[in-house]
């Protein structure tokens, strides 16, 4: 099987007509391929996420991943660009949303493009995806561990973050959610919530929990990583791709 | 989502980073993931000149044991200061 890649940084536009800075990794195979927009965590568009993005096009997708602080701070390393965009409140959502809907653009124009595109986060980009999925029309999308999905964060939280909850019924593909069960943001309870909620409206999504495992447990430069439930989120993750993005 | 309260100060004084020292005039402090450090949470401090841009900054993760010790210290010394001097 001819297996290769190739990853760059590339300028895409997002929210407003703004060029913003992404990294593209894509199979260079004829495809058709599936498209999967990448959303950082906070720590920002930083290197073990480039890895994830390139990990989504050695399994036969092109990935892209838009630097959600191309604005903060342009041509920053990624650390002082988050410490930038946090002590500003983080990226707005309406902002996220447009940003997230160039890089499904861009990959639905691409010319191995199949046509269908999903997204996926990590932390805040967890519950990003799931804003981007109702926002946007999208194939699939996957939330790890995203904080306030449902819920409201506490008094002085600094960051500009509404629950999303209301926006269910605007749900616009299945979701698969992956969660630790130590995690407190989001808690148990707050996942049995987002849970019961799809259920409700009758909005198609599988969710994973793992014992054993809090926040971050995908991070495998971090101490939070646990390989056991990591290895079996990418195995879902392959799974509901290859239902709802391949091919 | 992985952030918690963040203090904000203003600050005088210089800070050395990267591309070497700069004045200082905001400073934060906050616990939450560190970017580096070994620990599940850090007590992160930066201190700033968002004037100059994002890359003005001087940053620390520190552990909270560390960062009380930290503390104490910085207490210490300004107490031993002899009288007048600060």
């Amino acid at each position: 099987m001819y297996d290769a890649m190739m990853a760059e940084t590339i300028s895409i536009t997002g929210h407003g007509g703004d060029r913003i800075e992404a990294y593209l990794a894509r199979p260079l195979g004829p495809g058709p391929h599936g498209g999967v927009v990448v959303i950082h965590h906070m720590p920002g568009y930083d290197a073990p996420t480039k890895e994830i993005v390139r990990r989504f096009a050695a399994h036969g997708y092109a990935a892209l991943c838009p630097n959600l602080y191309s604005r903060e701070a342009p041509g920053a390393s990624p650390d002082d660009a988050a410490a930038t965009a946090r002590a500003r409140g983080g990226v707005p959502d309406e902002r996220l949303v447009g940003d997230v809907g160039g890089a499904v653009e861009y990959l639905r124009a691409m010319p191995a493009s199949n046509g269908k595109a999903a997204t996926i986060g990590y932390c805040s980009g967890g519950r990003q995806s799931f804003l981007a999925a109702c926002s946007l029309r999208l194939d699939a999308a996957v939330d790890c561990y995203g904080a306030f999905v449902v819920g409201t964060p506490p008094d002085g939280y600094p960051l500009q973050v509404r629950p999303l909850a209301h926006l269910i019924p605007e749900l616009s593909c299945p979701l698969l959610g992956l969660f630790g069960n130590e995690d407190k943001y989001p808690s148990p309870e707050q996942v049995d919530e987002l849970d019961k909620g799809l259920t409700a409206a009758g909005k198609p999504h599988e969710f994973h929990r793992y014992d054993g495992a809090g926040h971050a447990f995908f991070a495998v430069d971090r101490p939070s990583y646990r390989p056991e439930s990591a290895n079996d989120g990418w195995a879902r993750i392959w799974d509901f791709f290859g239902a709802h993005l391949a091919g | 989502m992985c952030t918690y309260l963040t203090e904000k100060i203003t600050v005088s004084g210089s800070g050395k980073g990267a591309d070497g020292w700069f004045t200082l005039s905001d400073a934060t402090v906050y616990l939450d993931h560190p970017q580096h450090a070994p620990a599940e949470h850090t007590l992160n401090i930066d201190f700033l000149n968002p004037a100059r841009g994002p890359s003005a900054r001087v940053a620390v993760e520190l552990t909270a044991e560390s960062a009380r010790a930290l503390v104490l210290a910085i207490e210490s010394a300004l107490a031993s200061a002899p009288p007048g001097l600060v």
